[in-house]
């Protein structure tokens, strides 16, 4: 469990890269600045790319949640 | 046409094909770019004096097949209009291999593009033993396959964290491959195991706080050979984070080869014969 709740949520454990940031992204577009997406993403290469990507482009992480199930949440700060 | 010096041709980038007083033009290339004006360049000559088509050699070089033997002369004066150059053959430091590294791709960690022209310039056509070869890789991904070279560099990262700026999301345990970071939310801990590193840089670029931060190095692979025998290049050094210690390393394997060397012995083989601890303990010496 995070301490944190999501704004929105995404679940991008059915689509892969490069539809993973994809998805993600998308629904990052529909909120506001400060507003918190919680997406969830399965381990290897989407762990290690999308949240990277979120930060490129300006947004920020603000928790992870392993799930223990192959999965992770990882919770994001829309930025500007 | 007599008396052809095939093996002064075969130097200078001209190997004898199949068909009789034809020949394959190999170019210097570093880390396989070559600007579009040259390129053009090269067109121009595989539509002249070539077949009207080229060969990307497996190792990022290009070849001009179907040069005639009486051309050789007007084909170098035109490549040099273009700033290009036949490329070597024979027992020699061969084209400088590279990755994109960290200017163009997002997980590199070194500058591969830079670090191959310095190669270029200090090693490149060498006469040693037999043919020797450089590659460099900007990370552990290894796109550049750095142990299949005589000597292979891949880009590594030393992380260091710095607790004030740390926001203990999970990210960085999450993505570390190793295991070697546990964060424990609840506490606001952070424990790096750091003998378990294996300077990924993964920590480094996934944080979005910057409370990791990296420090880029080289881990230098020795004695790779993927011809006749394939043998995986070993890491023989820890990773070394200074690049004119990375030139001393490259100048002292050099000078090693050509004074253990047998003609026509690759390095790799060199070093089983000779023993791989006679080169470790020469290098040794290098580091602080």
């Amino acid at each position: 469990m995070s301490r944190l709740t999501g704004n929105s949520f995404v679940d991008i454990t059915d689509v892969v890269c490069p539809m993973t940031f994809v998805k993600a992204k998308i629904a990052i577009e529909e909120l506001g600045e400060g507003e918190i997406l919680e997406i969830k993403m399965n381990e290897g290469e989407p762990i290690l790319n999308v949240p990277r990507s979120f930060k490129e482009e300006g947004h920020k992480v603000l928790d992870v949640v392993n799930n223990e199930d192959g999965t992770f949440t990882v919770f994001v700060e829309k930025g500007k | 046409m007599a008396n052809v010096d095939y093996k002064e041709l075969k130097k200078g980038g001209f190997m004898k094909q199949v068909d009789k007083d034809r020949f394959s033009l190999r170019l210097r290339m570093v880390g396989g770019q070559i600007t579009s004006e040259q390129l053009a360049k090269v067109n121009e000559i595989a539509q002249e004096y070539g077949a009207g088509y080229i060969h990307l050699t497996a190792r990022q070089s290009i070849e001009i097949p179907f040069i005639r033997l009486q051309d050789i002369d007007t084909v170098k004066e035109e490549l040099a209009r273009a700033g290009l150059q036949p490329g070597a053959c024979g027992p020699r430091v061969r084209t400088i291999t590279a990755c994109q590294g960290c200017t163009i791709c997002p997980s590199g960690l070194i500058n591969t593009t830079e670090l191959a022209k310095e190669f270029d310039e200090r090693y490149y056509a060498r006469e040693l033993p037999h043919k020797f070869k450089l590659g460099i890789t900007g990370c552990r991904n290894n796109c550049l396959k750095a142990e299949e070279n005589d000597i292979g560099v891949k880009g590594g990262m030393m992380p260091a964290w710095e607790g004030s700026q740390c926001i203990y999301c999970g990210l960085c345990e999450a993505v570390c491959p190793t295991k070697a970071i546990q964060v424990k939310k609840a506490e606001e801990k952070l424990i790096f195991n750091e003998q378990d590193c294996i300077y990924c840089g993964k920590c480094v670029k996934a944080c979005p706080t910057s409370a990791w931060i990296g420090k880029s190095g080289f881990i230098v692979y020795f004695g790779g050979l993927f011809g006749n025998r394939i043998a995986i290049g070993r890491q023989l050094l820890p990773i070394i984070f200074s690049k004119e210690k990375l030139h001393e390393i490259i100048e002292i394997t050099l000078a090693f080869f050509e004074e253990y060397g047998r003609p026509g012995e690759r390095f790799g083989n060199t070093l089983d014969r000779v023993g791989w601890d006679l080169l470790k303990n020469r290098l040794v010496g290098l580091l602080d």
